[in-house]
């Protein structure tokens, strides 16, 4: 350990860091350091004649380790690295010295302080770098199947890419029916296309790709393992149909007595049976028995589906089944759900007859709607004469979410449109911002200001029916401050269509942990980088698409599940994957086994060995955060490259100037000392 | 920042300056330093950061060690809660922390010298700010000189203050 | 389960004793039934009601701090107020002074002239109303009634100053009020204009504005046919009490509802007679309302048959 040969390099970075610090001085004192064999100050480090420097003095003067004063090492860590590799020295024994964005960059008017700092964190990085051992990255094989969870439109298109390019996927989704929230609606923006037009198509692809395994009605119960090796405990719902039996011709559900309302596709607005298939172009075509519902399970009595089916698909006492995947990779599609609008009172949803959500709205205006397409109010007879539409609800509100949900603007039009189309109707819309960035939304927002909305710049106070002024009795009242003239009005209308927020599902936290993923407070998945990396994740092989991530339209939510796929592709492409070897490893010779790392860990990567009383890390699984390595109260834990001695002598080294060296006392290491 | 001259605030500075270590994670606090660098914010040259990859990492006995060799201060920072980079480290870092720090002022350091924060990569702002507060916290404290003044000297010197477990940063 | 005796200390207020003795003699006679003794802080003064903190805002703070240190001094921890502006003054003090420093130092050197002194967070301050739902419970009123309130339609009214500016219900729809009403036995009016203003001292100052306000509460209860409001605070009943005659005559309208104390509602309930629950003291006379609380508990109306037209509604939130 005390032979080692250190080769320090002091890079000017042209005038960034030599304007500051005296690099050629800071260069001069290193050179006296003990173990250090050369020490040099260079313009540009980074450039090939800079690298080429290191690579040369370490094949001259047999370096055995590297340091590089410059800039951030999350700037170029990795070249230097790359440059030692070729030099045929370990990439793990190189370290850089921070002293441009922690020091040249922050202390400009100081020379003497920025020069003081500089030989200080360069001390501390020669300490340090002595510590270091070499490492291996670890190879991961790559599983070729994929698991894509959610069949939205984002996940339908991962799923068809990565099957398209001749690999398997299994899909997961909880409904009985893929499609999801884009099969509910009408027309899209702003080109109007029918949405289930352009959904079906797909829809009927991933049903029948002979690459796609489709699990509907089904939810992914426990994900263990890491990139490349993942093993998912899927459990597939029992619908009570014999599905290889069934035809779809329909019998059942038309002769089934028990009706209930439709609170997930028709959003509450129309009636299902108990057995039902979700909607008329649900893949894949087969029924499902709603126990909870169903006057069989209630009672014992009835079995009308049972007796009527003409092939006898019917299994009342079929059981759920559990099925063991093995795959590599997973995109998680789950997408959204719509904001609760019976939060906020003051709208008075729920309490009010004709207030509706944005969804209600669109189930109506569907021609395959519980109303024809027609637009009525909840008389279901009544046609409006005037419609307000309130824009932001439970969006951009401290009070419920911060977040802007990004559709809702164009969607906003778009009823303001359709609205327009069937009934004459006046219109209002109650608007924070009209938001309508992407191609041809503008060009969107004009037509429908050309075709008469009434758009009001105004948050929406309350939606009332306590008439106050003439013309208010038996209307619903919006009270609103119209910003743009500085005075608040009253707009009496027949009906209000609230839209609301984009919202995580309830279960998207538990998710997110399942998955071994991050997510935000609210429940939204977090992607590995906003800018760069939107659809991976900080878990290698578990990608993000659509809704889930964020709010966003169809378009966005297309090209995240194309995103996605592309790089699973790679990953399945490259067949293997190299894993950065900073992670902790338990000696377990001296383990005790107190188990105390065992529940800190965050990723279950470390398990306790029964038959040898000791804990171990799994090296796949571990993403080296070293919070075992602090906890192990007989610090048997070592967290590679983030080793307690090497952290301590950096520590010493950083305060190199601060005691004498006759005062310092011999660190022993954590080694006993026979061991050394 | 042109050099303070520390002995005014506190004359037991005797002409040297306040030294504190700051121990920065990999994802947030690091980056958000390397924001505050390329912004070119300025802060006084008194923090001499370590990188580890998340404050859940850090062991008490770095700050321990770091204040025996002779820093006056530490500083740590780390994502913020619930923005973890590896989950839940920065939780653990904030237990460990506090329990560091009332330990400590037994033997008779000053809490204050010890600082827990949160900043996020994009917030080299808060970052400059911290450091600036931190400093002139620890200018009015004066040197700490473990060696002379605790180490051959460690009996309980103050009773256990009230520590405000509250962390500083946003 | 009544919590321990001297626990509350109790702020009647100026008007309880003069213009809302009902609502005094109400809240007593329900307290006792319930087994509750409040202590009367000693010595209280005014708190300021709505004006004094616009003329002149720290003698304003310090006249309510005094009440509040001289009902810390008397070893309770909670502080009752039935008066939705007492309570609002009390609680804005104490909270205040515990968030601004200087305003506390100020308050506290004020009432150290007088050999008092406050420390904020010392008393919860509670309104009348929250300590009856919250410490008393609805199972131990629910045991109490002997003559529920059947057939009685009545629209709860909070007003402005318990839901604002802060507050751990509901801002814009509170439901405890409700639930209470609903306890007693009576028909709850689902009243959309159950928390605003019912026009305050603009009665002295503008009777245009004032009036309006309150012909507006009246208008809705009796659309939905509310046989009474009930309310919370002396002002309110006050307002829409004294005034509706007023209201009548400038807006033509013929508004006969009787507005009355909750606890009055409560004591009825319990059994206890009118005269003793202050109904005497009202303007609008209650009897024709009282006459329609049945011996009887309403038939359950039987689900309407399915208009098959229709579109079903959501089910309210629980």
């Amino acid at each position: 350990m005390t032979e080692e040969k250190v080769g320090v390099y002091v890079c000017h970075c042209g005038h960034n860091i030599a304007g500051t610090v005296d690099v050629e001085a800071v260069a001069e004192w290193a050179a006296d350091m003990p173990n250090v064999a050369i020490s040099r100050d260079y313009k540009f480090m980074c450039s090939s004649l800079g690298q080429e420097l290191i690579e040369e003095d370490v094949k001259e003067y047999g370096l055995t380790r590297v340091v590089v004063a410059a800039c951030s090492p999350h700037m170029h860590e990795p070249t230097f690295r790359r440059a030692c590799e070729r030099a045929g020295l370990n990439p793990y024994l190189f370290e850089m010295a921070n002293i441009r964005e922690h020091d040249s960059w922050v202390h400009a008017d100081d020379i003497n302080a920025a020069t003081e700092k500089a030989k200080a964190i360069v001390a501390g990085s020669i300490r340090r770098v002595m510590e270091l051992q070499p490492l291996e990255p670890f190879i991961a094989k790559i599983d070729e199947p994929t698991l894509v969870v959610g069949g939205g439109i984002a996940g339908i298109n991962t799923a068809l890419e990565i099957a398209n390019a001749g690999h398997p996927v299994y899909m997961v989704e909880r409904e009985p029916s893929i499609g999801g929230h884009m099969a509910q609606l009408d027309k899209t923006f702003p080109t109007l296309d029918c949405s289930a037009c352009i959904l079906t198509p797909k829809m009927f692809d991933v049903g029948n790709h002979p690459n796609i395994t489709l699990m509907t009605y089904s939810e992914v119960e426990q994900v263990d393992g890491y990139v490349g090796n993942f093993t998912v405990r899927v459990r597939k719902k029992a619908r009570k149909i014999i599905t290889d039996l069934c035809t779809g011709c329909g019998d059942c559900w038309s002769r089934c007595p028990a009706k209930v309302v439709d609170d997930v596709y028709e959003a509450g607005l129309g009636y299902r049976t108990a057995i039902y298939r979700p909607f008329p172009q649900a893949v894949p075509k087969y029924p499902v028995i709603d126990v909870d519902t169903c006057i069989y399970y209630e009672k014992g009595t009835c079995k009308a589906c049972q007796k009527f089916c003409p092939t006898d698909a019917i299994d009342f006492d079929q059981e759920d089944e559990i099925v063991v995947l093995n795959v590599g990779n997973i995109v998680l599609a789950t997408g959204y759900k719509l904001f609760d609008a019976r939060r906020i009172p003051q709208y008075g949803y729920g309490r009010l007859a004709n207030v509706f959500t944005s969804m209600e709205f669109e189930r109506m205006v569907n021609a395959s709607g519980p109303t024809g397409g027609k637009v009525v109010l909840r008389d279901g007879v009544t046609e409006p004469q005037t419609v307000g539409i309130v824009h932001c609800v439970g969006s951009r509100d401290r009070n419920y979410n911060q977040h802007c949900s990004n559709t809702c603007c164009m969607a906003a039009l778009k009823f303001a449109h359709l609205v327009k189309e069937r009934t004459g109707a006046e219109i209002y819309n109650f608007y924070i911002d009209i938001r309508t960035p992407s191609k041809n939304y503008e060009e969107f927002y004009h037509r429908i200001l050309e075709e008469g909305a009434h758009l009001i710049r105004g948050r929406a106070a309350e939606v009332t029916d306590a008439a106050r002024l003439p013309g208010e009795e038996g209307k619903l009242i919006i009270q609103a401050e119209d910003t743009l003239i500085g005075k608040q009005r009253r707009v009496p209308v027949d009906m209000v269509v609230l839209m609301a927020a984009m919202e995580p599902y309830e279960d998207a936290v538990e998710v997110s942990h399942r998955f071994g993923i991050g997510c935000s407070e609210a429940g939204f998945f977090t992607e590995k980088h906003p800018k760069l990396d939107p659809v991976a994740t900080m878990t290698d092989g578990v990608f993000i698409a659509g809704a889930c991530a964020g709010p966003k339209d169809i378009p966005e939510s297309v090209e995240q599940g194309a995103a996605a796929a592309a790089r699973v592709l790679t990953l399945i492409g490259q067949g293997e994957i190299k894993i950065e070897p900073i992670r902790a490893t338990i000696d377990e010779d001296r383990c005790s086994g107190c188990r105390i790392c065992n529940n800190l860990c965050p990723y279950s990567a470390i398990e306790f060995i029964e038959e040898l009383g000791v804990s171990r890390v799994n090296p796949a699984l571990c993403k080296g955060c070293g919070t075992c390595v602090a906890a192990c109260p007989s610090q048997v834990i070592e967290g590679q490259h983030f080793t307690f001695d090497s952290i301590m002598a950096q520590i010493e080294g950083i305060l190199y100037d601060r005691i004498e060296d006759t005062e310092r006392v011999t660190y022993l290491g954590s080694q006993p000392a026979e061991a050394r | 920042m042109p050099e303070k001259n520390y002995s005014e605030i506190n004359p037991a500075w005797e002409g040297r300056k306040p030294v504190i270590v700051g121990f920065l994670c990999n994802w947030c606090s690091y980056r958000a330093a390397d924001l505050a660098g390329t912004s070119r914010f300025g802060y006084p040259a008194t923090l001499r950061d370590i990188r580890i990859m998340c404050t859940g990492r850090l062991d008490p006995t770095f700050v321990i060690k770091a204040l025996r060799e002779g820093a006056d201060g530490v500083l740590v920072m780390g994502c913020h809660p619930h923005q973890c980079h590896y989950d839940e480290g920065n939780y653990k870092a904030m237990r460990r922390m506090a329990l560091l720090r009332r330990t400590l002022a037994q033997l008779g350091v000053h809490p204050d010298r010890i600082q827990l924060g949160w900043a996020s990569a994009a917030q080299g702002a808060l970052f400059t700010e911290t450091v600036a507060a931190m400093t002139e916290r620890i200018a009015e404290l004066g040197p700490l000189e473990w060696r002379d003044t605790i180490e051959d000297n460690i009996t309980p010197r103050m009773p256990s203050p009230e520590i405000e477990e509250v962390v500083h940063g946003r | 389960m009544s919590p321990a005796n001297d626990h509350y200390a109790y702020y009647p207020g100026c008007s309880i004793r003069s213009t809302s003795k009902a609502y005094e003699q109400s809240t007593m006679k329900v307290i006792e039934s319930l087994g509750m003794t409040f202590q009367e802080v000693e010595d209280w003064n005014c708190c300021g009601a709505t004006e004094y903190f616009s003329i002149n805002s720290l003698p304003a703070y310090s006249l309510v701090a005094r009440n509040l240190s001289l009902a810390a001094k008397q070893g309770a921890s909670d502080l009752v107020a039935p008066c939705s502006a007492c309570y609002l003054n009390l609680h804005k003090t104490d909270k205040y002074m515990g968030k601004y420093q200087d305003l506390n130092k100020d308050v506290n050197q004020a009432l150290a002239a007088g050999n008092l002194g406050y420390e904020p967070g010392s008393l919860q301050i509670r309104h009348l109303l929250d300590v009856i739902v919250e410490d008393i419970g609805f199972d131990a009123i629910a045991e109490k009634i002997e003559k529920p309130l059947w057939g009685l339609r009545v629209a709860p009214y909070y007003g402005c100053l318990i839901v604002r500016p802060d507050s751990k219900y509901n801002h814009e729809y509170p439901t405890h009020l409700d639930e209470l009403l609903r306890i007693l036995g009576a028909t709850v009016v689902d009243f959309p204009l159950k928390t605003h203003c019912c026009g305050g001292h603009m009665t002295q100052i503008s009777d245009e504005t004032a009036y309006e306000l309150i012909r507006r509460l009246l208008h809705n209860a009796d659309e939905y046919q509310a046989d009474a409001i009930a309310t919370i605070c002396p002002m309110c009943q006050m307002n829409l009490d004294v005034f509706q005659p007023q209201v009548n005559r400038m807006f033509k309208t013929d508004f006969n509802i009787p507005i009355l104390y909750f606890t009055q509602l409560m004591g009825l309930a319990f059994g206890i007679s009118e005269k003793e629950l202050g109904f005497d003291s009202q303007v609008i006379s209650a009897n024709a309302a009282l006459k329609k609380i049945a011996d009887e508990a309403p038939e359950k109306t039987k689900k309407a048959r399915r208009d098959k037209k229709a579109l079903p509604m959501p089910e309210s939130l629980p």
